[in-house]
């Protein structure tokens, strides 16, 4: 869907992004991560031609963007930003029609869809179709900003930040309900961040950037278990046990999960990751959960001791 | 001029004439405006869009700004003539700045992440510019405009200078002649034009960006029909047209007694001073009310109408000082007589021709001619006490306050502190009744006229110059406490002149062959 073949951007002599290549496919998520200044937000802009690069083709749907004329091309993309860049002169209404509007759409379909997305983000329109983003809360207006960039349903969605102006609390009530948004679900996304526990969550791959550079792209699994330099692998240190924990599912370390050898009823664990199982075991009261194999079909019962070990052993096994 | 006039008699009295000059004066105001709205807020979109322009663009019209009002007027003269349009180009270079200021400060205060989204979304540069940045800017621009509003309706009186009309015509004419109420008459509706506006543009402000759209469209409305109401002074073609003062407008022994006794009934324009040689040298007016002694008489090469009916009461100059100046300081009295008998008109024409039009300095002048006449002696030690001269503001009073100022240095031990520039008549006399200067210049005619405001009677019974200053000298004296000294010589009085090559072609040699030339043609 996206295809970028070497792009760099530079100001004078400074190399803001030096040789980006990297792959979208439909219907996926990619998160540009890195510190700041690591070039991740001006690699996003050149997707839209915000900004120009000075070299590279950036193909989307297969057509060179550099011959559509930007406007137009813009207009097909969806754009949700830190700041929500929402019009304070314009109603919620208003504002998520700007690009239905810029397309021609009529009144009637813009008012339908308005109504429709405006619900699916749990923005009653009614309440909210006719009030300004000024009385809106944080995360109101970042749905809000989400809605003006779904409006006209564009297959591909930029994000730059989308959630790093709000608070923890919002921030992770919002990043679950993008999760569970099927309008989402099927779009091309690229997303900009600085927050690992986000792009862990909601990436499909991760570009992890430095200095303009790609230092790595893969899935999170390939970066915590298969990091191709020293930048990668600290990268992830201070969270790192969280992350491991989260990007393992008890597939992984099925073959490492020794057995106790308890006949009682157990809580069956719905947790997929690691992370998961914890938690339930956390909550078990018992010490004890029955946990699934999907790919076999196989239950065990396991402990602490058990599901820590396996992790370890996994650990040191890919480590070999 | 009548004392016991009220300021509300004389409005009524002179309501037609208010009404008129109050319009004038909107439309003066609104027309420069329109104008430099028009001008202003693309120029402030463009250097929001080319911030590398903005420094050369805004300091230009900052610099604009810095000029005095009057003399950017003066300089609009040679340029454009007299009347309105150097008014309102100097009014619209004044409302440019603010405009200008207010757009691209407004434009760049936008939110930037609101502009980002918008580009983002796929609106063009020029939906960005009309459906994101001016309406969030909207609020800051009309902050500029009325500024640019207040600062116009101000400056606005100054167009009476150049013939453009206004409520300056009362406020300056009100000055000169020593006439509260005219002044009144002039300044409180200029000043409440001024607040009505700003409250009406503070209104717009405060509106919510929503409901600003349709009251943009009333304002734009009001814009031109405010600046419609500019109905040009004076468009009737084809005779001479004469320009005068403010003071000579309204005077007995001036506008009023020329139509009276000589039934002129010449169309005028109201000027300044300042310009009104040039301009009749220019060939932008044909008669002004001139002064006989005035330097640019020699430099334009105008010639004075004979006043074959003697209207213009004589003005010979002399020193005025308090009673009790004279008695604080005894050694003063002759040393300020030394100039009397001393100066006679031609030699006066000629010292202010030199300022004025040589544009040596006063100083200079004053000095050379106290040389030549031996009267000049090296500055003393001064001691602690001082003399405080004041002069009004034109060249033959700086000239005199000079002398004075050099024989007192010359001749006793008393120091000088000059209190030049005082405005008119009214300004300078003030000053001294206040104890704000000891003594300056001033002229029998004035004393007669504008000071004492004698009534037309006993006007009419002074026949000579001499009866004139004892009787300005012996009300003075009696009223204010103040002394005429001995008169200097020269007669500054009023005149009408003409430039010398078109008197001569029209045969108008008196005012009388001008009132019958009027008449005939």
């Amino acid at each position: 869907m996206i295809n970028v073949q070497g792009i760099s951007k530079y100001y004078n002599s400074v190399k803001a992004v030096n040789k980006v290549s990297f792959e979208v496919k439909k219907g996926q998520t990619l998160i540009l991560l890195g510190p700041s200044g690591c070039g991740k937000t001006t690699t996003l802009r050149m997707l839209n031609r915000l900004i120009e690069p000075s070299e590279g083709i950036i193909k989307l749907d297969g057509k060179d963007i550099s011959n559509q004329q930007p406007e137009i091309l813009r207009r097909g993309i969806g754009y949700v930003l830190q700041h929500t860049g929402l019009f304070p002169h314009y109603t919620v209404a208003e504002n998520i029609a700007i690009v239905p509007k810029l397309l021609n759409w009529d009144k009637q379909k813009i008012e339908k869809r308005s109504a429709e997305l405006l619900e699916k983000l749990e923005l009653e329109p009614g309440k909210y179709l006719h009030s300004y983003p000024g009385a809106l809360s944080g995360g109101q207006q970042q749905r809000v900003g989400l809605a003006r960039a779904l409006m006209a349903n564009p297959p591909v969605l930029l994000m730059d930040e989308p959630l790093g102006a709000l608070d923890p609390i919002t921030r992770s009530n919002i990043r679950q309900e993008f999760n569970r948004l099927d309008e989402l679900r099927e779009k091309t996304i690229v997303m900009v961040t600085h927050d690992i526990a986000e792009a862990f969550e909601l990436g499909d791959n991760i570009c992890l950037m430095n200095h303009g550079i790609i230092q790595q792209i893969g899935t999170p699994y390939q970066l915590l278990f298969e990091p191709q330099n020293s930048f990668v692998k600290d990268f992830f240190n201070e969270q790192r046990l969280q992350l491991e924990l989260t990007v393992l599912s008890i597939a992984d370390v099925w073959g490492h999960l020794s057995e106790q050898k308890h006949s009682e009823s157990t809580m069956v664990s719905k947790g997929e990751n690691l992370w998961e199982v914890l938690d339930s075991l956390q909550r078990s009261g018992s010490n004890r959960v029955r946990v699934n194999n999907p790919a076999s079909g196989e239950q065990k019962v396991i402990g602490y001791r058990e599901l820590m070990t396996a992790y370890s052993d996994f650990k040191n096994s890919v480590h070999e | 001029m009548n004392d016991q006039q009220s300021l509300w008699s004389f409005i009524l009295e002179q309501q037609d004439k208010l009404a008129e000059q109050t319009l004038t004066h909107i439309g003066l105001t609104f027309v420069s405006l329109l104008i430099a709205v028009l001008a202003g807020i693309p120029l402030g979109i463009l250097i929001s869009r080319k911030v590398k322009w903005s420094g050369p663009i805004l300091g230009f019209a900052g610099i604009l700004q810095t000029i005095p009002s009057i003399a950017l007027l003066g300089v609009m003269i040679p340029l454009l003539g007299i009347g309105p349009k150097p008014a309102i180009v100097a009014l619209f270079l004044y409302a440019l700045l603010p405009i200008i200021r207010n757009t691209y400060t407004g434009i760049r205060e936008v939110d930037k992440s609101v502009i980002d989204a918008a580009r983002g979304m796929g609106m063009s540069e020029w939906q960005i510019l009309l459906k994101v940045e001016l309406p969030l800017a909207m609020p800051v621009i009309l902050a500029g405009i009325r500024t640019a509003t207040v600062i116009n309706v101000g400056v606005a009186t100054l167009a009476a200078y150049i013939a453009a009309g206004g409520l300056g015509e009362f406020i300056f004419g009100g000055i000169a002649l020593n006439n509260s109420n005219m002044i009144l008459a002039g300044a409180i509706p200029a000043a409440l034009l001024a607040i009505l506006f700003d409250y009406l543009l503070s209104r717009l402000q405060k509106l919510n960006v929503r409901k600003l759209k349709p009251a943009l469209l009333p304002l734009a409305v009001l814009l031109l029909v405010f600046s419609s109401l500019y109905i040009a002074p004076s468009v009737k073609a084809g005779s001479l047209l004469a320009g005068f003062t403010p003071e000579f407008m309204g005077r007995q022994d001036g506008y009023l007694g020329l139509r009276e006794k000589y039934n002129l009934d010449i169309r005028t324009v109201v000027i300044s001073d300042a310009v009104m040689y040039k301009a009749a040298f220019e060939k932008d007016l044909d008669v002004i009310s001139g002064y006989s002694t005035d330097g640019r008489l020699k430099a334009f090469d105008l010639v004075v109408l004979h006043d074959d009916k003697g209207i213009f009461p004589p003005y010979y100059a002399a020193p005025i000082i308090k009673k009790s100046a004279l008695e604080k300081f005894p050694e003063l009295q002759p040393v300020l007589n030394l100039l009397a008998g001393r100066i006679n008109d031609s030699i006066m024409t000629d010292l202010n021709y030199r300022v004025d039009y040589l544009k040596q300095s006063p100083g200079k002048v004053a000095k050379e001619f106290l040389e030549r006449n031996g009267l000049y002696k090296q500055p003393r030690q001064a001691g602690s006490d001082a003399v405080r001269i004041g002069s009004k503001i034109f060249g033959e009073q700086y000239i005199l306050a000079n002398m004075y100022s050099m024989l007192i240095r010359g001749n006793t031990d008393l120091g000088v502190e000059s209190k030049t520039g005082l405005g008119g008549t009214k300004i300078c006399f003030d000053a001294l009744i206040n104890d704000q200067i000891d003594l300056y210049p001033e002229y029998s005619g004035t004393g007669l006229l504008v000071i004492l405001q004698t009534p037309p009677k006993i006007v009419a019974g002074l026949k000579t110059k001499e009866e004139v200053f004892t009787y300005v000298k012996e009300e003075f004296s009696k009223k204010f406490l103040i002394d005429w000294l001995e008169p200097i010589g020269f007669n500054n009085a009023y005149a009408l002149m003409m430039r010398r090559k078109q008197s001569e072609a029209l045969r108008v040699k008196n005012i009388s062959d001008l009132a019958n030339y009027i008449k005939t043609h």
